[in-house]
């Protein structure tokens, strides 16, 4: 403060005064110079003493890398134990999107070495497009060890790709299995914020259930990753393991499927498109659930490929759409031993007859059989298939009771099953119909709905339950996982005599003058019983069912139960517009018979295949091929949530469902039913000349 | 002392033997940065110490008149060296720093740092007392300093123009100049700081300041570094990981291990406990310094000596609040444990000064008399 007055007056600056001022300032200096040495000291310890801990936690993090090991995923069993999908180790190649600094050209880069096509290409671009950067993108599995060498070494030049070793999905049976199954796929951002941003579902290799009993056993399936601790530089190179902890594989989930019968049922479905459902009667057992066409679900592990999506897409027997529980058909005249028996606990006696002039009288107006059927019992109604029997008793006994007894049977019920999603079908009722179409019901209601026409829609699976149920007279529970445990079934109390009769007419189905003379089985000691079953989906205006564009023709149903008098298997068999109950039925037959002897059952079905041009993978291959060569560079992408593609196959198939409602609004003239008379025992080349057989 | 000859008891051994223990110590860590092992950097660094202490010792023999002879055309080499620079970068159509001497790349802005020191030190050496509070104290001395500066923030190089400032206003402050010129000064600069911000830095630079201010705004990018080097010096904790065992450092997480952030590199291996000794040591070579400026009989040394002393101090305090995270990221190496010839030679060239001054001072004894 002295020196400012001093410098004020300007003058006084001595030799002595800039002494002074030098020692002040320098003494200044110092301390400051000190103070600050102090102030250094004092952060370094508050940065290495004080929070050493936090520092010391991150300096760990940035040395220790962190991997986790995808686990194995536990296999899908069959009844048997042999796997519907095992793990098969293979050699990936994975792409971080964030940790790469050019995807585009990364891809480019990968495209010659993995030996990919243009489509191919692209699909990855796309989805490292639409990948939120940190979730890894399957760029390609099962390669050939020289491939992923050849990655391996460029490593230095590609980053962002991760090569691994792992495993992948395998289902031996492919199309087989693929509606039931479901098939795995990365998960995508949705599923990762669902699960609590678990960064197992963020590691490259690993997949989750996508559709079918491979997302509703997710959790049993999924196991525990395992992990590797590994020191790396900052640039992520691997200096050296610290440790690993091995991965524990996913528990296997036993079902009640028998492998090779499903494998069978849906190679032996063809050229059709339709579901076979076998089920056991004593246990509830889905025995087989098969539905064709279908797809790989080999293919699909790294996401829907564009090629093979459109391909699915654009074919009209949308092979994307599960038909055992998500196809929804008029069930025919199948239902009309389940009426019978409804009649008989309605207190009508088998031995009542009506008389079928090729037609019946109903109230004031004549409703037409297929056939002129003379006098008709009601075991005659059931293997004649007598649509007048059943205008009139369904008139005597009222509708509304008999759709009561039918929903008890299984019909417009939802199964506790571990399936993504049923769908349950109508039953329909005054009621109903006054709530849906808020109109009243007619006397062509009853006539319909008697045959199994009109707003009656059933699943194949509904079918098959309800033949399993009336057949044994026990409230059937379908199953589809193998626990152990038996369960029991509670009675539905008809009495034996009931039973007895139905099962006797329905055996005259096949094996006496019945509707299904070829469907018998080439056994001596077992025979099979069943109804056959024609659906019209169009009125006769548009088609006569037979002939005619695909969609227009008449779904064929057969319901059975073997052997008829100990009823021990169960099912049902649906193939859509396959124009009548004679496509439906040697399918039946055929599973049945490779059931009991498969020897006899694979001779019928591979002198079959050779007409076809291969098994149902074999065709699916080809077609594939076929349809990417014709297809070329042109195919639109795939639309990039796998989920928005099955939502949409389950809202066409809602869609479909519904069609056959459109002729509900008055009586059908119902269609000729099967073969009536018996033929040789031998199999018939295929469905399609069956088909013209029928016709009397 | 009777067995010591007296000549090398004459020796500043206040100082040298901290200093040689901080150099053989940077030497440790620097093995340790090298990855463990003695080159690059710890073996070159030991020899130019040696060097370049040699040159400390031929410089402590100059006498004062010599000194005073030389000031002004040392500055005046070194500030052609800096056009030449420019002239080069210019020519060459790029920016540069250094000039290539066949033997040696010399960057003559790191020169100019004790040359400032000196210049000016012998500018107000000879101005008479009178005139310090006038105009004439601060206009020749302030075209010296901007010269340089504005030629050295061309290249550009921020960190070194600083460092230039600093030494010219210590020199300036200690030459008795009115503290309120100083006060006003820095208020000017407040007040021009914003704006010299907005308009005088590089996009580059500023980004650092924000980075500064907030490290965790960019972990990856410019705030890495302080990121970085925070997590070294605090995971090394009270007595650090072990020589030879920093992870930061040898797995390459720490940028520049070897140069501005070789503090952090210590710091981690030595911790706490290191990181304090190393304070300490610089402590006692500037308090040494400022010891030498204090006892120097005349201004000229006073002046020398104590602006030498600020510009090390500029280096260490700059560098150390960088490493902490106290300051934005400038380039700025830790003086006597960075690697790197340019700052080894500009800081022994301090030491070599200082040496200068604290032999004359053995001579002459301090007096008032003598300007």
């Amino acid at each position: 403060m002295k020196r400012m007055r001093r410098t004020k007056q300007r003058d006084h600056v001595s030799q002595t005064t800039l002494d002074n001022a030098f020692s002040r300032r320098t003494f200044a200096i110092g301390t400051a110079m000190g103070g600050l040495g102090i102030l250094l000291a004092g952060r370094m310890g508050y940065i290495a003493i004080a929070e050493n801990e936090k520092y010391e936690l991150e300096s760990e993090s940035n040395r220790v890398n962190l991997s986790l090991i995808p686990p194995r995923r536990g296999w899908l069993l069959d009844r048997n134990g042999a796997p519907l999908a095992s793990n098969r180790a293979d050699f990936r190649v994975d792409i971080i999107p964030d940790r790469t600094t050019d995807p585009e050209a990364t891809v480019d880069a990968l495209v010659p070495i993995l030996d990919l096509d243009e489509n191919q290409a692209a699909d990855v671009k796309k989805r490292i497009a639409d990948s939120p950067g940190f979730q890894p993108v399957e760029v390609a599995s099962g390669l050939k060890y020289d491939q992923f060498a050849a990655v391996s070494v460029r490593l230095p030049d590609l980053p962002g790709v991760v090569p691994q070793r792992g495993y992948s999905r395998f289902y031996p049976t492919g199309p087989a299995v693929g509606h039931l199954l479901g098939y795995v796929g990365p998960a995508n951002t949705e599923e990762f914020e669902e699960q609590d941003r678990n960064p197992l579902l963020i590691t490259p290799g690993y997949k989750i259930g996508k559709d079918g009993l491979e997302q509703v056993f997710e959790q049993e399936l999924r196991g525990v990753p395992g992990a590797r601790r590994v020191e790396v530089t900052a640039s992520g190179r691997i200096l050296r393991d610290l440790d690993t902890r091995e991965d524990i594989q996913g528990d296997p989930v036993r079902l009640t499927i028998d492998g090779p019968l499903q494998d069978y049922a849906a190679r032996r479905i063809g050229l059709e498109s339709g579901s076979v459902v076998v089920m056991d009667c004593k246990t509830g057992d889905l025995l087989c659930m098969a539905s064709m066409p279908s797809f790989d679900p080999n293919s699909f592990s790294a996401g829907i490929g564009r090629v093979e999506y459109s391909m699915l897409r654009e074919n009209e027997r949308v092979p994307l759409r599960n038909k055992v529980l998500k196809g929804l058909y008029p069930p025919g005249s199948t239902v009309k031993p389940m009426h019978s028996m409804a009649f008989l606990q309605a207190g009508v006696q088998p031995e009542e007859t009506i008389t079928c002039g090729g037609g019946v009288r109903v109230g004031n107006r004549f409703f037409n059989c297929w056939s002129n059927h003379g006098q008709v019992d009601m075991a005659k109604a059931i293997y004649q298939s007598c649509d007048s029997y059943y205008y009139r008793f369904a008139q005597k006994v009222g509708f509304e009771k008999v759709g009561a007894f039918a929903k008890g049977m299984g019909l417009g019920q939802e199964f506790e099953l571990p399936v993504t999603s049923q769908f349950y079908g109508t039953v329909p009722s005054p009621a109903w119909l006054e709530e849906k179409y808020d109109r009243e019901w007619q006397n062509y209601d009853t006539v319909n709905a008697s045959i199994g026409q009109g707003y009656y829609l059933t699943s194949p699976l509904q079918l098959a339950v309800m033949t399993a149920r009336l057949a044994t007279g026990l409230y059937v529970e379908p199953r589809l996982v193998r626990d152990g445990k038996k369960p029991i079934f509670q009675s539905a109390n008809f009495s034996r005599e009931h039973i007895a009769y139905v099962r006797q007419a329905m055996s005259d189905v096949v094996n006496g003058p019945g509707t299904a003379g070829r469907g018998r089985l080439p056994f001596e000691d077992i025979l099979i019983a069943g109804k056959t079953g024609t659906a019209q989906v169009v009125s006769l205006s548009k088609s006569d069912g037979k002939t005619g564009p695909w969609k227009y023709r008449d779904h064929g149903l057969f319901v059975f139960f073997a052997p008829f008098d100990n009823p021990r298997y169960a099912g049902a068999v649906v193939i859509e517009h396959g124009g009548g109950s004679g496509a439906a039925y040697p399918i039946a037959r055929d599973v049945m018979t490779y059931m009991f002897d498969p020897e006899k059952g694979m001779e019928a079905l591979l002198a079959l295949e050779e007409q076809w041009g291969g098994s149902a993978q074999e065709r699916l291959d080809s077609q594939y091929r076929a349809y990417a060569a014709s297809a070329g560079e042109a195919v639109p992408p795939v639309p990039s949530r796998s989920e928005a593609i099955f939502d949409q196959v389950e809202a066409e198939a809602r869609v479909a469902a519904r069609r056959t409602e459109e002729i509900a609004n008055d009586a059908i003239v119902p269609r000729p039913e099967a073969n009536p008379v018996s033929a040789p025992r031998v199999p018939t080349p295929t469905p399609e000349t069956q088909a013209t057989n029928s016709a009397e | 002392m009777s067995v010591v000859p007296a000549p090398v008891a004459r020796q500043p051994w206040r100082m040298l033997f901290p200093l040689v223990a901080l150099i053989v110590f940077g030497g440790l860590v620097l093995y340790s940065a090298g990855g463990g092992s003695w080159d690059p950097y710890a073996a070159s660094h030991l020899v130019r110490f040696f060097v370049f202490l040699a040159m400390a010792f031929v410089m402590s023999f100059f006498t004062r008149d010599i000194a005073l002879v030389l000031a002004f055309p040392i500055y005046g080499v070194v500030l052609i060296m800096l056009l030449a620079v420019e002239a080069i970068g210019f020519v060459g159509g790029g920016s540069q720093r250094w000039l290539n001497l066949g033997f040696m790349q010399l960057q003559p802005s790191e020169l100019m740092k004790p040359a400032i020191v000196l210049v000016l030190a012998r500018f107000y050496a000879t101005l008479p007392i009178g005139m310090i509070p006038t105009w004439r104290a601060i206009v020749p001395p302030g075209l010296l300093i901007l010269t340089p500066v504005a030629l050295v923030l061309l290249q550009p190089d921020l960190g070194t123009s600083l460092a230039i400032v600093f030494g010219g206003a210590a020199v300036m402050f200690l030459a008795g100049l009115p503290l309120r010129w100083f006060v006003g000064a820095a208020v000017a600069a407040a007040a021009l700081a914003p704006i010299a911000f907005f308009f005088g830095l590089q996009p580059y630079q500023q980004k650092r300041v924000f980075t500064f201010l907030d490290p965790e705004s960019d972990p990856l990018g410019d705030g890495y570094h302080i990121t970085q080097s925070k997590i070294a010096i605090g995971s090394g904790g009270l007595t650090g990981k072990g020589f030879n065992e920093g992870s930061q450092s040898h797995l390459q997480y720490l940028p520049e291990p070897h140069t501005d952030f070789v503090f952090a590199t210590m710091a981690e291996e030595w911790g706490f406990i290191g990181g304090v000794a190393v304070i300490a040591i610089f402590a006692m070579i500037l308090g040494w310094g400022l010891k030498v400026a204090r006892h120097s009989a005349d201004r000229f040394g006073k002046l020398l000596a104590s602006g030498m002393v600020a510009t090390i101090f500029f280096y260490v305090a700059i560098n150390l609040m960088m490493v902490m995270g106290l300051a934005p990221v400038v380039g700025i190496p830790l003086p006597f444990m960075s690697h790197g010839g340019s700052s080894m030679l500009t800081n022994m060239i301090c030491i070599g000064a200082l040496m200068m001054v604290d032999r004359w001072n053995r001579k002459a004894p301090r007096s008032g008399l003598q300007r």
